[in-house]
C-alpha cells in the first residue's frame, strides 16, 4: 500500500481503493464495486447494530464510490445517524457525506437539520464549525428557514470563537445569496462592519467577503464600511511585511484581504469626504509605487500575491474613473505588462486595458499602445492571449485608427483558430460599420471577410451589408461593381452569391452600361453560381432573375427558358418550384408598368441598432462588452454610428400591397386574390411572393426577424415613436419590444380604411388575457362637436397568444370629419404572471382619406387662384432632415396620397401634388407645392384647401417627412 | 466567488471536486467533461487562465495533477491562483511531500483540509498555521477518541 494513512487510517477503506486501482478494466470496476455494494448493504441491513466506526468507514466508502462517478441509492440514513456521533472522527464523516451527497430537496432535511441544531448549541467550536460548514455547503431553503435568523447572532456574539465567526460570517454569506429574503437585517449589520477592525486577519478577511456581498445589494445599509476598509487597507499596505506574521504571503502582506478590501471599495463611488479620499488615493499611490521596487522573492508566488493587490487597485481606479493622474500611472503600469515575460501578466494587461479604454482620460493612453498589442496578435503563442489582444484592438479602436486595426483584424483572421473566427467577423463586421468614412471601405471589408472566413459570417452580417447599400444611395453602383467582380473568382462562398445575387438584383442596372458586365453577363454569372447552391441560396437567385427581367427586358427570354426548364418547374423543393412558377406567371402576364412596380427598388430601411452588435452582446452576454458600450461613443465626441442610417429612417420593408397601383384608390374589382392566375391553383397564398423583397431564405418575416432591435419603449406612455413613419406609407411595425411587436397593413378607400394588427408573441410564453381595444383620445372627443369625427371599431380577439405565435386583428375605420388626433390602441396582457399595458397610437391621419386627383396645368393653377383667401393656405419652411433626393420625394408625396403632378410647375425642381380628401360629410379639395432649396438644404411647402384645418394639418404631417 | 474547484489527473481522472453552488449530477459531469478537456488540451507554458461561458477558469498544474478553479467573471485572476498554490500547501504541510496518490488514498481529508480553507466559495482562512492547526487538532481527536473533546478546544 503506497500512501501512509494518516490519523485513523480505515485500513478496510485503503483496501477498496486499492483495490479498484488494479482493476484491469471499467468491467471488473464495476464488478468490483457492486461486490462492495452488496456488502455494505448486508452490513446495514444485519441485524447487529454497527458500531460507530464500522459505520463510518462504510460511509466512507459510499462516498468514495459516488465520487468515482457511480450512483448511491442508499447509506443517507446511516450517514444522518453518524452526525449524532460524540466522535469527532464520524460527525466528520457523516457531515461531509451530507455535504457531498444531500442534495437540497432531500427528505432527511429535517433530520439533518436536527443534527445540526444540537451541534450548533454544544458550544463546542469544532462541532460548530462543522454544522456551519454543513448548512453553508447544502444551503437549501429548510435550511435557510431553520438557521439563518440565528447564525447573525453568533456571528457577532462576543464569546464566539474567531473560527467560529469565521464559519458564521460565511455561512451567512450563502444563505443570502440563496435565500436572501429568509436573512433578516437588523441591528447585527452594523455590528458586522465593525468586524472590519477585528485583531483577527482571518474574521476580517471573512467580514469582508460577507459585507461586499451585502453592500452590492444594499449599499446604503454599509456605508459606514468605506472608511473602516480604507483604514485597514492602509494599514496592511504600509506595514512592514513581517507585521503580519502568518497572513503575510511570500513577502505580501494579507494579499487575499487587501484584495477584498479593494473589492468592497468597489462598491461605492469615491469618497466623499476629502481627507478619507486623500487616504485612499495614497494607499493606491503606494500600491502603484510597490509595483516599481525590485522583487523581495523570485518566487512566482510573490509576483502574483503583489500583483494581484496592484490589479485589484487598478480595477478600483477605473471604477473610480476620476483620478486622471492615477488612471495614466495605471495605463502605464499595464503597459509595461503588455512586455512581460509571463504569459499570464500580458494576459491579464490586455483585459485590464480593455476596461481602461474606455475611460475618457485613459482613452488616448490606451491608444498608444497599439503596435505592442497587434504585435501580440501576430506573436502570442497562445489562443487565449491573442483572444485577448483582439478584444483590447476593438475596444480602443475609433475612427482614427480604425482602418490599420480592421486591416490587422482581417489579416489575422486568414489563420485564427476556429474557436474564435466567428467573434473576430463579428467585430471586424461591426468596427467597419462603425468607423467607415466612405462606404466604399467598408463594402470591401466586407466582402473580404466573406472571402476570407466565409464560414464563420452569420447572416446577420450579411443581412446589413445589403441592409446599408440600400440605404447608402453613394455606394450602391460601387457595390454592385465589387461584388460582380468578386463573383468571377471560380470558387466563391456562398454567402457571397446571396450578397452578390441580392445586389445585383438590385442594382445591376447601374453597371449594365459596361459591356463586360452587360445584363446577360451578370445573369450568366450569377447563375453559373446557381447548381452549387443550397436551396435558400437558390431561392434568393430565383428572386434576383425575376428584378433581372424588370430592370433588363432583353434578358427576359433567356430568365423565362431558365424558370420553365424542368429542374426548376418541376423541382422537389416546394419552395423553388413555387418560385419558378409563380415568377414565369408574373413575367409573361403582368404589364411592364405593374412589374416595375411590383419589383421597384427597395425601400431603405428603417434605423435600427446594428443586429450584428445585438448578436455580439447576446454572444458575449450583456456585462461582458464593456468595451463598445455607448458611454464610449460620446466620451469621443463621435456619433459615428447614427450618421450612416439616419438618413433612412422612414419605411420597414415594404410589402408587396403597398406598391400595388390598385391599391389607392382600390377599384371595386379588386380584391386580395388579385394576381390570382399566378399561383396556378397553389395552396400558397399570393402573398408569398413577397418574399422577393425581403430575404427569402426561412420565411416571409425573415429579415424584419433578424433585424429587429431591442428598443423599449416606456409602456406607460402612449408611444408614438413610429407615428410619423406611416405618413407616408401603410404598412410596417409600429411598436416593437422586448415581448411584442405589433405590424400593421392598411388600407383606404374613400372615407373608410381597415386596418390589420399583427401582434406577434416574441416570446416563447403564452400571452393570457390579451385584450386590445381602441379608445379615441380624449382631445377627439371633447372636441366641439357633439359627435365623433372617426367611427374606430377593433373586432374582438382571442384572449391567448402562444409563443412565437401571430394574432391579428381587424380594425374598421370611418371617416366622418376631418380630425387631427388619432386613436390609440390599448393593449393588456399577461406574460409570466405580470400585467403588461401598451398603448399606442394608431397611425390614421387625415391624408391616409386622399384620393388622388390629375389634372393639367391650366387646371391646376387657376384652382390655386381659387383658394387664394389667406386662411386657405399654410405654409411653411424648414430644413431637409434626410438627403434631398427626388425620387425619394416623389414617393412621398405620392405616398402622401396625392397625385403627382408633372409638368406643372414651371420650375422642374419643385413638386406639386394634388388631391381630395373625403370624409362622410364632406370632400375637400387639396393642392400642394414642395419647393426644395438644394444649396441652404431647406424646402418651402405651401398647401391649399378650402379648409384651413385641413390645410394646416396636412402641412404638419408631411413636412415632417423630409 | 469561486463557483467550483476540480482536481483531476493528466489521463483526465478526477481526483477532488468541490462545488460551491447547488448543480444537479448532470451538470456537474458536463462541467468536468467540459475543464478536463479544455485544460487537458492546453499547451505548457500557455498562461493559467481562461475564459468559459461567464467564467474563469484558473488552472495550474502540480506533477500529475491539475488543478482547476471557476470564478466569477469580475474576481481577481491572480489570487485565484494563489488560492490554488495555498491549498497545495497545506496537502503538501499534511501530508509531507504530497502526491497524488495521498490524495486517492486519504480522498477525506482532503476534502476536510479544503473545508477548513474555502467555504461557501470565499476564502475562510488565508493563514497556513491556522488551518494546520485545526486539521492537526482534529487528528488528534481520532488518535484519542476515548478523550473528552473539550481537552483539545483551546486548538480550535
Amino acid at each position: 500500500m503506497p500512501a501512509v494513512s494518516k490519523g485513523d487510517g480505515m485500513r478496510g477503506l485503503a483496501v477498496f481503493i486499492s483495490d479498484i486501482r488494479n482493476c484491469k478494466s471499467k468491467e471488473a470496476e464495476v464488478k468490483r464495486i457492486n461486490k462492495e455494494l452488496a456488502n455494505i448493504r448486508s452490513k446495514f441491513k444485519g441485524d447487529k447494530a454497527l458500531d460507530g466506526y464500522s459505520k463510518k468507514k462504510y460511509v466512507c466508502k459510499l462516498l468514495f464510490i459516488f465520487l468515482l462517478g457511480h450512483d448511491i441509492d442508499f447509506g443517507h440514513m446511516e450517514a444522518v445517524n453518524l452526525l449524532s456521533s460524540n466522535k469527532y472522527t464520524e460527525k466528520q464523516i457523516g457531515y461531509l457525506f451530507i455535504s457531498v451527497l444531500v442534495n437540497s430537496n432531500s427528505d432527511l432535511i429535517s433530520l439533518i437539520n436536527n443534527g445540526i441544531k444540537n451541534d450548533l448549541a454544544s458550544r463546542n467550536p469544532t462541532f460548530m464549525n462543522l454544522a456551519l460548514h454543513c448548512i453553508a455547503n447544502v444551503g437549501s431553503r429548510e435550511m435557510a428557514e431553520a438557521f439563518a435568523s440565528q447564525i447573525p447572532s453568533i456571528l457577532v456574539a462576543g464569546d464566539t470563537m474567531d473560527s467560529v465567526k469565521q464559519s458564521a460570517a460565511l455561512c451567512l454569506l450563502r444563505l443570502n445569496r440563496t435565500s436572501p429574503d429568509l436573512v433578516p437585517m437588523g441591528e447585527w449589520t452594523a455590528r458586522v462592519v465593525h468586524l472590519l477592525n477585528d485583531q483577527h486577519l482571518g474574521v476580517v478577511t471573512a467580514a469582508a467577503s460577507l459585507i461586499t456581498t451585502l453592500a452590492q445589494k444594499s449599499p446604503e445599509d454599509f456605508k459606514t464600511s468605506i472608511s473602516l476598509a480604507v483604514a485597514r487597507l492602509s494599514r496592511i499596505v504600509t506595514s512592514a511585511s513581517i507585521d503580519l506574521q502568518d497572513y503575510t504571503y511570500y513577502f505580501v502582506a494579507a494579499p487575499w484581504l487587501s484584495v477584498k478590501l479593494l473589492r468592497l471599495l468597489q462598491c461605492y463611488p469615491p469618497p466623499e469626504d476629502a481627507a478619507l479620499r486623500s487616504r485612499l488615493t495614497e494607499c493606491l499611490e503606494t500600491i502603484l509605487n510597490k509595483a516599481q521596487e525590485p522583487p523581495k522573492s523570485k518566487k512566482v508566488q510573490h509576483s502574483n500575491a503583489k500583483n494581484a493587490v496592484l490589479f485589484e487597485a487598478i480595477a478600483l481606479i477605473i471604477h473610480h474613473d476620476s483620478e486622471p493622474t492615477l488612471l495614466v500611472r495605471a495605463c502605464n503600469q499595464l503597459g509595461q505588462f503588455l512586455q512581460h515575460r509571463e504569459t499570464n501578466l500580458r494576459y491579464l494587461a490586455l483585459e485590464s486595458m480593455c476596461t481602461l479604454a474606455s475611460s475618457e482620460f485613459s482613452h488616448e493612453a490606451v491608444k498608444t499602445h497599439i503596435d505592442t498589442v497587434i504585435n501580440a496578435l501576430k506573436t502570442e503563442r497562445d489562443v487565449s492571449v491573442r483572444q485577448r489582444a483582439v478584444d483590447l484592438l476593438y475596444a480602443m479602436c475609433d475612427r482614427s485608427n480604425a482602418k490599420q486595426i480592421v486591416a490587422e483584424m482581417l489579416s489575422y483572421l486568414e489563420n485564427a483558430d476556429y474557436s474564435i473566427r466567428e467573434e473576430m467577423v463579428l467585430k471586424v463586421a461591426i468596427l467597419a460599420e462603425k468607423y467607415a468614412v466612405d462606404y466604399t471601405w467598408y463594402v470591401d471589408t466586407i466582402l473580404n471577410l466573406i472571402r476570407i472566413a466565409g464560414d464563420y459570417v452569420s447572416e446577420e452580417v450579411w443581412y446589413r451589408v445589403i441592409q446599408i447599400v440600400i440605404n447608402q444611395d453613394d455606394v450602391q453602383g460601387y457595390a454592385a461593381k465589387t461584388v460582380f467582380e468578386a463573383l468571377q473568382a471560380p470558387a466563391c462562398h456562398e454567402n457571397l452569391v446571396k450578397v452578390g445575387g441580392y445586389i445585383l438584383g438590385e442594382f445591376g442596372n447601374l453597371i449594365a452600361g459596361d459591356s463586360r458586365s452587360s445584363p446577360l453577363v451578370q445573369f450568366n454569372l450569377l447563375h453559373s453560381k446557381f447548381h452549387l447552391c443550397s436551396v435558400p441560396t437558390r431561392a434568393l437567385l430565383l428572386s434576383a432573375y425575376i428584378k433581372f427581367i424588370n430592370l433588363f427586358p432583353e434578358v427576359k427570354a433567356t430568365i423565362q427558358d431558365v424558370l420553365r426548364s424542368d429542374s426548376q418547374l418541376r423541382n422537389a423543393d416546394v419552395e423553388l418550384q413555387q418560385r419558378a412558377i409563380e415568377y414565369l406567371r408574373l413575367s409573361c402576364i403582368a404589364s411592364t408598368d405593374i412589374l416595375a412596380t411590383v419589383l421597384e427598388e427597395m425601400p431603405p430601411f428603417p434605423e435600427r441598432e446594428s443586429s450584428i452588435l445585438a448578436k455580439l452582446k447576446k454572444k458575449k452576454g450583456p456585462g461582458n462588452l464593456p468595451d463598445i458600450d455607448d458611454a464610449r461613443w460620446n466620451v469621443n465626441g463621435s456619433t459615428e454610428h447614427s450618421e450612416n442610417t439616419e438618413s433612412t429612417n422612414k419605411s420597414p420593408p415594404s410589402l408587396m400591397a403597398d406598391l400595388l397601383p390598385t391599391n389607392r384608390p382600390r377599384p371595386a374589382s379588386s380584391s386580395p386574390t388579385l394576381l390570382s392566375a399566378g399561383t396556378m391553383g397553389s395552396s400558397h397564398p399570393f402573398t408569398d411572393l413577397l418574399n422577393l423583397n425581403s430575404t427569402p431564405s426561412a420565411g416571409a418575416s425573415l429579415l424584419v426577424d433578424v433585424l429587429s432591435d431591442i428598443s423599449t419603449p416606456a409602456p406607460i406612455n402612449v408611444s408614438e415613436d413610429n407615428f410619423s413613419r406611416f405618413v407616408c406609407k401603410n404598412n410596417g411595425v409600429i411598436y416593437e419590444d422586448q415581448l411584442l411587436q405589433i405590424g400593421l397593413k392598411a388600407e383606404y378607400r374613400q372615407n373608410l380604411g381597415r386596418i390589420y394588427v399583427f401582434y406577434g408573441n416574441k416570446t416563447s410564453t403564452q400571452f393570457l388575457s390579451f385584450s386590445s381595444s381602441v379608445t379615441s383620445s380624449d382631445t377627439l372627443k371633447t372636441h366641439i362637436l357633439p359627435t365623433s369625427l372617426l367611427n374606430v371599431h377593433a373586432k374582438a380577439v382571442d384572449p391567448t397568444v402562444d409563443g412565437g405565435a401571430q394574432l391579428q386583428q381587424v380594425v374598421n375605420i370611418e371617416c366622418l370629419s376631418d380630425f387631427t388626433d388619432a386613436p390609440v390602441l390599448d393593449i393588456q396582457f399577461r406574460y409570466g404572471g405580470t400585467l403588461q399595458k401598451i398603448a399606442v397610437k394608431l397611425p390614421v391621419m387625415l391624408n391616409k382619406f386622399f384620393q388622388p386627383t390629375e389634372m393639367t396645368s391650366q387646371d391646376f393653377f387657376q384652382r390655386w387662384k381659387q383658394l387664394g383667401v389667406p386662411q386657405q393656405e399654410v405654409q411653411t419652411i424648414f430644413k431637409a432632415q434626410h438627403p434631398m433626393d427626388t425620387d425619394v420625394t416623389n414617393a412621398k408625396i405620392l405616398g402622401f396620397g396625392v397625385a403627382l403632378l408633372i409638368g406643372v410647375d414651371p420650375n422642374p425642381a419643385n413638386f406639386v401634388g394634388a388631391g381630395v380628401i373625403h370624409t362622410k360629410n364632406t370632400q375637400v379639395g387639396c393642392l400642394l407645392r414642395l419647393e426644395p432649396n438644394t444649396q441652404a438644404q431647406m424646402y418651402r411647402l405651401t398647401l391649399r384647401t378650402s379648409r384651413e384645418s385641413v390645410s394646416q394639418r396636412l402641412c404638419d404631417l408631411l413636412s415632417d417627412q423630409f | 466567488m469561486m463557483r467550483f474547484l476540480l482536481l483531476f489527473s493528466r489521463q483526465g481522472k478526477l481526483r477532488l471536486q468541490k462545488w460551491f453552488t447547488p448543480m444537479s449530477e448532470r451538470e456537474k459531469k458536463k462541467i468536468i467533461r467540459d475543464m478536463t478537456t479544455m485544460v487537458l488540451a492546453r499547451q505548457p507554458r500557455s498562461c493559467n487562465f481562461l475564459h468559459w461561458k461567464d467564467l474563469k477558469i484558473i488552472y495550474k498544474r502540480y506533477a500529475s495533477l491539475f488543478f482547476c478553479l471557476a470564478i466569477e467573471n469580475q474576481e481577481n485572476e491572480l489570487i485565484a491562483l494563489e488560492v490554488i498554490h495555498r491549498y497545495v500547501e497545506l496537502l503538501d504541510k499534511y501530508f509531507g511531500n504530497v502526491c497524488e496518490l495521498d490524495i486517492i488514498f486519504n480522498f477525506e481529508k482532503a476534502y476536510f483540509i479544503l473545508d477548513e480553507f474555502l467555504m461557501g466559495g470565499e476564502i475562510q482562512e488565508t493563514s497556513k498555521q491556522m488551518v494546520n492547526r485545526s486539521i492537526e487538532a482534529s487528528d488528534m481527536l481520532q488518535e484519542d477518541d476515548s478523550s473528552e473533546w473539550f481537552e483539545v478546544e483551546l486548538f480550535g
